[in-house]
């Protein structure tokens, strides 16, 4: 017998769902409830995932087709929190455009669901399941705002290329199946030997798809458009939650299975990172949409955790890990900030917005300097951490150049987010934005904005939890 | 352990800006907000007069370490201070004190903002000075960028903008590549710790490199001809109170690197460059000061001058002589003191007539008597008159030159007779000549406030310009013994 607890996060969500789909079909005006109970029900999954399996080195279950171990629970909390945390802040914003249905929180909680079931697989299929589930629910939060042309279209070009994407993917696959045969992870890692010059293909195909969904240059294309027309609470979500599945996802493809060609992939992962890297830093000079902006921004992140990625050792992944930890705490503070432009029932999300904001609203203005010093990697702020540990792992490796291009382009980016603080504190003033927020936006800005100012001072708990990730 | 000492120096202006940060600001009622950060910046002065007073000048070793693990198995916070870092640190806790009585006659809008803005950013400059650790320096040494940028955009003249990102970008670039080495170093030796890779030396094969790596980030911050061009721009466009932090304490960052890291750390990677380093500090002397000769713009000139001036610095650190690097340190320290003074008397009378221009003033003298004198006093002492601290530190800086390379303290010279040329010509445009623009003659002369933190500059210039042995005696052991080490190594070589 399997033992279910294992999964039971997985059930509960699951379950969740279902009754919450059925609640929404048989109740008048109920999305108010489904909100409330689905913030529960994340709340706790959470929970669960903590319990079950937080203590857990590893476990298979299901003919080894899914594993539960430190990584993938990690991952998953992390998971779970993010996106608690976007659909908190979300409910003003819907109101505003009047999206506030039960569907969003429904469309959430199955994507959440089809990234833990992608975080701990082991097993091609498994992983393609739920890639899949994730990839329809955020088709259509894309187009949530159905009524706008911008989110029409964004959930237009993603659906497009992120079904040729998958499309990729599934091609990879079944490349290694046939060179392996077997679709289970270990066994492939012990099938496969470096001689098969074919077998090359099916890697890169998998890569691609997954550098697809971690939007890494050069397969970046759709994130600009993407983010910049869904609603800004779904590009949110876009920001952080997926692109940690996605991550977890590429740790695992890239060290359980593919681990004995390191060969064949390294140059790869480099490649991907330092393109994604500088791009990320030149392309967003030019922009004057925040959320387009972000795009680019995180294109860059993903770059740095990539470079993590491609080490090919322990202290790497777990910098990685460290990383994108971070990055979801920046983004998840950013985002407050975006969500509080606000003005008679209006977002506001052009740079120009934020002109003399420091006068307007001091407060709001300093949380997003510190947020903005932090993203370009200045310390003593959190996101100087993430990149020192990345490079600490890469320097480890004697990759010099990548951590010479990589810390050259953080000068770069560096440009890009004083801008944005020049614009906010040299430049003349506007005016006033509506002060009055939910509670949940400020409490999310203000943790967020206090763990990136006072991470300097505890650092090694983060690091004491991500450490027991060991794959290698 | 006994009382943290160096974090209290290190976090108690951290503490006051927090108190300013909350403080409730009552319209046009700024008393309060001055007054903590005064009291704030006096006790720090006088934790580290204290310092001084507990210092033991008879050993070489750090004193007053602090050593708390930090990141588990990796970085320890570690401060501590020795003969060179310690009249840093006393510079550093004495220059912030008379910024802030200087803002009372500058900055109208954001008082509170640019006070927390000071205060923090002494936190840093004490931290960066006292660090034993080199993640723990780096850190300190970049994070300065932070309110430095603010208080150069906000609070700054016509360009600031433009100003405030080329001295962020600028400075940031250089510092990058010291992060790869710092890191490569952990990676080569095991340890970041200072005082455990002094003992066990860094293998010489990496010293090439890992030099460059932290030249790179000295030299655009000391800052070295030809990445020197943002300290113009900065230093024009910052509000007084920024110009002195800048000149007096920044730039002494970077000198001060040369003389903990690059020295000590790669012994033979020093020896290897010190013809660049020569090349490079002769040609800022020569070339910055004919550049000082021609600015229209007497903020420009100053720094101009202090391109100069942290030329001989360099020279004099590189020389590798005893009297080389101690004059290099009391130059650093005169020139702190000169060079906050210099711009301070130019804040004083570009807040009466809101122009920087030379040509604006002429014939102060018989307005103005009592600001003539103390400029006269400043202009003197920048350009290295007997009695005056910058005597000691250039003269001495030239006697380790010309004991090293005798073609170079030559030239060298060349550029103390330019210094004198362009400091006396700036005064005699400015003070002396006839008084031909009429608004002049309403000008007031100094007030109270200005009178005080003038003197209390111009006291240690004549002070140590007369009796340097203070300085000297807390000095020389470490010196010593940085450069016994320093032979040590290259022998072992």
């Amino acid at each position: 017998m399997e033992n279910l607890n294992l999964i039971l996060p997985e059930i509960f969500i699951s379950l969740s769902i279902m009754f919450l789909l059925i609640l929404g079909v048989f109740k008048n005006n109920s999305s108010k409830i489904t909100f409330n109970l689905s913030l529960f029900a994340i709340l706790i999954t959470t929970i669960i995932t903590f319990n079950e399996t937080f203590s857990v080195t590893r476990e298979t279950l299901f003919n080894e087709s899914v594993v539960i171990d430190s990584m993938s629970s990690l991952m998953k909390i992390i998971t779970l929190i993010g996106g608690f945390l976007v659909l908190v802040i979300s409910s003003t914003y819907l109101k505003t455009f009047k999206i506030y249905n039960i569907e969003y929180p429904v469309l959430i909680l199955s994507s959440i669901l089809g990234m833990m079931v992608m975080i701990s697989s082991n097993d091609l299929i498994v992983f393609y399941m739920g890639l899949e589930l994730q990839s329809l629910a955020l088709y259509v939060l894309a187009t949530y705002n159905r009524d706008q042309l911008k989110s029409s279209e964004a959930g237009l070009k993603y659906f497009v290329l992120s079904a040729l994407s998958s499309g990729l993917l599934l091609y990879g696959c079944s490349l290694v199946y046939g060179f392996s045969g077997s679709t289970n992870f270990d066994i492939i890692s012990n099938q496969l030997n470096s001689e098969e010059y074919v077998l090359t293909f099916g890697i890169v195909f998998i890569l691609v798809g997954l550098a697809f969904k971690i939007s890494a240059v050069p397969f970046h294309m759709w994130a600009p458009d993407v983010y910049e027309g869904s609603p800004t609470t779904v590009t949110l979500f876009f920001t952080i939650v997926p692109k940690v599945a996605a991550l977890t996802v590429f740790i695992r493809f890239l060290y359980v299975p593919f681990l004995n060609l390191i060969d064949q992939w390294q140059m790869i992962i480099v490649f991907l990172s330092i393109a994604s890297m500088v791009f990320g830093a030149v392309a967003a000079i030019g922009q004057t949409n925040i959320k387009r902006l972000i795009a680019y921004s995180s294109i860059g992140h993903i770059g740095y955790t990539l470079a993590g990625l491609a080490t090919a050792s322990n202290e790497g992944i777990q910098s990685s890990v460290i990383y994108i930890s971070i990055y979801v705490v920046m983004n998840l503070a950013l985002f407050s900030c975006l969500l509080m432009l606000r003005r008679k029932d209006q977002y506001y999300e052009d740079i120009d917005d934020l002109s003399g904001l420091s006068k307007n609203h001091p407060l709001l203005s300093l949380c997003l300097l510190l947020i903005l010093f932090s993203l370009a990697g200045i310390p003593p702020l959190a996101g100087f951490f993430a990149k020192f540990y990345v490079f600490k792992a890469v320097l480890e490796q004697s990759m010099y150049f990548l951590a010479i291009v990589g810390l050259l382009s953080t000068v770069i980016a560096a440009f890009y987010y004083l801008r944005i603080i020049k614009i906010m504190y040299f430049d003349k003033e506007k005016d006033k934005y509506d002060t009055e927020h939910s509670l949940w936006l400020k409490f999310s800005l203000t943790v967020s904005t206090i763990l990136i100012l006072v991470y300097f001072i505890f650092p090694s708990q983060l690091i004491e939890v991500v450490s027991r990730i060991n794959i290698i | 352990m006994n009382f943290p000492i160096l974090s209290s120096l290190i976090l108690l202006p951290t503490i006051g800006a927090l108190f300013l940060f909350f403080i409730k600001e009552k319209e046009g009622d700024n008393t309060t907000i001055k007054y903590v950060s005064l009291f704030t910046t006096i006790v720090n002065f006088l934790i580290s007069i204290y310092l001084w007073i507990g210092f033991d000048q008879s050993t070489s070793s750090f004193q007053f370490l602090e050593d708390r693990t930090w990141i588990e198995g990796f970085i320890n916070y570690k401060v501590g201070v020795d003969g060179i870092s310690i009249l840093f640190i006393i510079l550093t806790t004495f220059i912030t004190p008379l910024c802030i009585i200087s803002v009372n006659n500058s900055i109208k809008n954001r008082l509170r903002d640019f006070l927390i803005a000071i205060l923090i950013m002494e936190s840093f400059m004490i931290g960066v000075f006292c660090a034993l650790d080199l993640v723990v320096f780096y850190l300190f040494f970049e994070a300065g960028l932070i309110p430095m940028f603010l208080i150069i955009g906000i609070w700054g003249g016509a360009r600031r903008v433009y100003s405030a990102f080329k001295f962020f970008l600028y400075t940031l670039l250089g510092s990058v590549l010291m992060l790869v080495a710092i890191i490569s170093i952990y990676w080569i030796t095991g340890t970041t710790d200072v005082v455990q890779l002094y003992e066990s030396g860094i293998d010489v094969k990496y010293q090439n490199l890992l030099w460059l790596a932290f030249f790179s980030s000295f030299a655009v911050k000391t800052p070295m001809w030809p990445v020197h061009t943002w300290l113009p721009d900065a230093h024009v466009e910052a509000p007084t109170a920024g110009s002195v932090l800048l000149a007096a304490i920044l730039l002494k960052m970077a000198g001060y690197g040369f003389i903990r890291f690059s020295l000590g750390l790669f012994p033979v990677a020093s020896e290897v460059f010190t013809p660049l380093i020569y090349t490079l500090s002769v040609i800022a002397i020569i070339f910055t000061s004919l550049i000082a000769l021609m600015q229209e713009d007497m903020k420009k000139l100053i720094a101009y001058s202090s391109v100069a001036h942290m030329g001989f610095v360099t020279l004099g650190i590189f020389t590798l002589q005893q009297q080389g690097i101690e004059g290099s340190i009391i130059q650093m320290i005169s020139h702190g003191l000169v060079s906050a003074a210099l711009f301070l008397t130019v804040g004083v009378i570009y807040d009466r007539m809101h122009s920087r221009l030379i040509s604006t003033y002429g014939g102060l003298v018989s307005v103005i008597p009592k600001y003539s004198i103390l400029f006269m006093l400043f202009a003197l002492a920048s350009l290295g008159l007997p009695g005056t601290s910058g005597f000691i530190g250039e003269f001495l800086i030239l006697m380790g030159a010309f004991k090293d390379n005798f073609l170079v303290a030559v030239i060298a010279s060349i550029g103390v007779i330019l210094g004198a040329a362009y400091m006396l010509w700036l005064y005699k445009r400015v003070v002396f000549g006839k008084l031909l623009n009429e608004d002049l003659k309403k000008i007031l002369d100094l007030n109270r406030s200005e009178y005080f933190i003038l003197s209390c500059l111009a006291a240690p210039i004549l002070f140590f310009g007369f009796y340097p042995d203070p300085l000297i005696n807390t000095i020389e052991v470490s010196v010593t013994d940085l450069i016994n080490m320093h032979n040590t190594n290259i022998a072992n070589k």
